[in-house]
């Protein structure tokens, strides 16, 4: 994992929001690293600034002090290197799903061939959503297609924003199988926020752990076995399952 | 439409027709006529090419207003309702304009354009303006950050946001407000045409009014509500057509 080279730096990175006179420090000098073909899961208490760092990263809000960069480049804006799909999917309601699906590609002039399109669907299992909108589809099913849509950028990083938390756990373990799948075959790395502690264990190869209480206050696992066929039943599993609960309780 | 729909429509009418019908024996005055006695003037009314030129006259009227205050207030209200800085810029302005029964500006909007089409259209565009203005703005302030947030993380620039996220979220609004301004507009329209003209409906019923012709009255009257359903069907059509996602 060390060994791969860097993809995302994030240094010293600050985020106050100002409301007024009153003003609340979300994140403070948070700083890690993510090779090429990395992953990284962000666990910690609601409003710990999980989804702040995402979007940050994502361009989307510029952060108040430090800075993250990408291969070299500081983040000024949203870049095609990054795809993002938001906790609850950032589908358009008033799209259908093949619509949203090709949305991105169509805005930033990617040509997707009809094969590549086609096979993502199947790969994703979405392929006869076409012409529904996504109202009409499970909340298992807008989550693939978010996928998709993410995927079809070609990203070198994909920011996932809980994007498990309304499935149940059946399906999100399928998903998440499915998620360590197309990152092997495609070889993007990946930056996933979670609650659930077996997700960021079977998903992240670094878990960072941010603190609501003590905004400046992070936790680094390194879990290199993470998305590994059968790690979900192994004893290490468990073990740093149980690690990640004992820190996320003593923050609590 | 909709078989259901026709059949909804048939019974409406059917009972209106009944109500009418009991109405005008309880009341056995010349003015409320048998419907029959209407329907009979209708028919003799309609060979007229004179009838057909209030009706274009009226519809033109209503149709131009309709479609400059969509025009005008609609890129407006999305403008306003995306942009809280313009917003609170422009707030002042629509809020002292909504109230202010833009009616009484009728003397002033006749000297200025004259008794010819030209006033009557601003007239009506000018209140129809308004209340498009204010539900477009509403409908686009709905939108929702995440929103915002999916449409920049796939690349979309200004004009993709107004493309693909503000004129779709705002377009049900659009036609609801289209739909109640339909009503007002037609309410508008029978009043500017009661005053300084001889062409349209409006003038249709003041004038058969006063002579007492209660028939060829209701005639107009009929025709004048035909041109506020046709629109409004138009707008339920179009809103059915062009925001599938609301009614699938």
């Amino acid at each position: 994992m060390g060994s791969s080279p860097e993809l995302l730096r994030v240094e010293e990175l600050t985020k106050i929001f100002k409301n007024g006179a009153e003003s609340k420090t979300v994140l403070e000098r948070v700083s890690f690293s993510l090779g090429q073909k990395d992953s990284l899961a962000v666990v910690g208490p609601s409003g710990c600034g999980k989804t702040t760092l995402l979007l940050i990263v994502a361009g989307l809000i510029p952060p108040t002090c430090g800075s993250a960069s990408l291969d070299g480049e500081t983040v000024t804006g949203p870049t095609r290197k990054v795809a993002l799909v938001l906790q609850h999917y950032g589908l358009f309601p008033w799209k259908t799903v093949g619509a949203n699906i090709l949305l991105g590609a169509q805005l930033q002039n990617i040509q997707v061939p009809r094969e590549e399109l086609a096979g993502l669907k199947r790969e994703l299992g979405i392929e006869a959503l076409d012409h529904l909108y996504p109202d009409q589809v499970s909340g298992g099913q807008r989550q693939r297609v978010a996928l998709a849509r993410a995927l079809l950028l070609r990203p070198s990083l994909l920011l996932l924003d809980e994007p498990f938390a309304a499935i149940d756990a059946l399906t999100r373990e399928r998903l998440q199988d499915h998620l360590i799948t197309i990152f092997r075959q495609r070889g993007f790395s990946f930056i996933i926020v979670t609650h659930n502690i077996e997700e960021a264990i079977f998903l992240g190869r670094k878990i960072i752990v941010l603190n609501d209480v003590k905004p400046g206050v992070r936790t680094l696992l390194e879990n290199p076995a993470a998305g590994t066929p059968g790690y979900r039943n192994r004893p290490e599993f468990f073990q740093r399952s149980l690690q990640l609960r004992n820190i996320l309780e003593d923050i609590e | 439409m909709k078989r259901q729909q026709v059949k909804a429509y048939a019974i409406t009418i059917f009972l209106i027709y009944a109500v009418w019908y009991v109405l005008s024996l309880l009341l056995g005055s010349n003015l409320l006529p048998d419907p029959i006695i209407v329907f009979a003037q209708g028919g003799r009314e309609i060979v007229h090419f004179s009838f057909w030129e209030h009706v274009f006259a009226s519809s033109f009227r209503i149709g131009v207003a309709l479609i400059l205050a969509f025009i005008t207030a609609v890129p407006l209200g999305l403008i306003l309702g995306s942009h809280p800085r313009v917003d609170r810029l422009f707030a002042p302005l629509i809020y002292l304009g909504y109230p202010v029964p833009k009616i009484v500006l009728m003397p002033i909007v006749f000297v200025l354009f004259g008794l010819g089409d030209t006033s009557k259209i601003v007239l009506i565009t000018l209140i129809i303006f308004f209340q498009l203005l204010i539900t477009t703005r509403d409908a686009a302030r709905k939108i929702s950050t995440e929103v915002i947030y999916s449409l920049q993380s796939l690349g979309g620039r200004r004009w993709d946001f107004y493309r693909h996220v503000v004129w779709p979220v705002s377009l049900p609004g659009i036609f609801t407000s289209l739909r109640i301004g339909t009503g007002t507009a037609v309410a508008v329209l029978f009043f500017v045409e009661s005053i300084g003209t001889y062409r349209g409906l409006g003038f249709y019923i003041i004038d058969a009014w006063g002579r007492a012709d209660y028939p060829t009255m209701f005639v107009a009257i009929i025709a004048l509500s035909i041109i506020g359903i046709i629109l409004y069907e138009l707008f339920d059509l179009l809103e059915r057509k062009l925001c599938r996602w609301k009614t699938t």
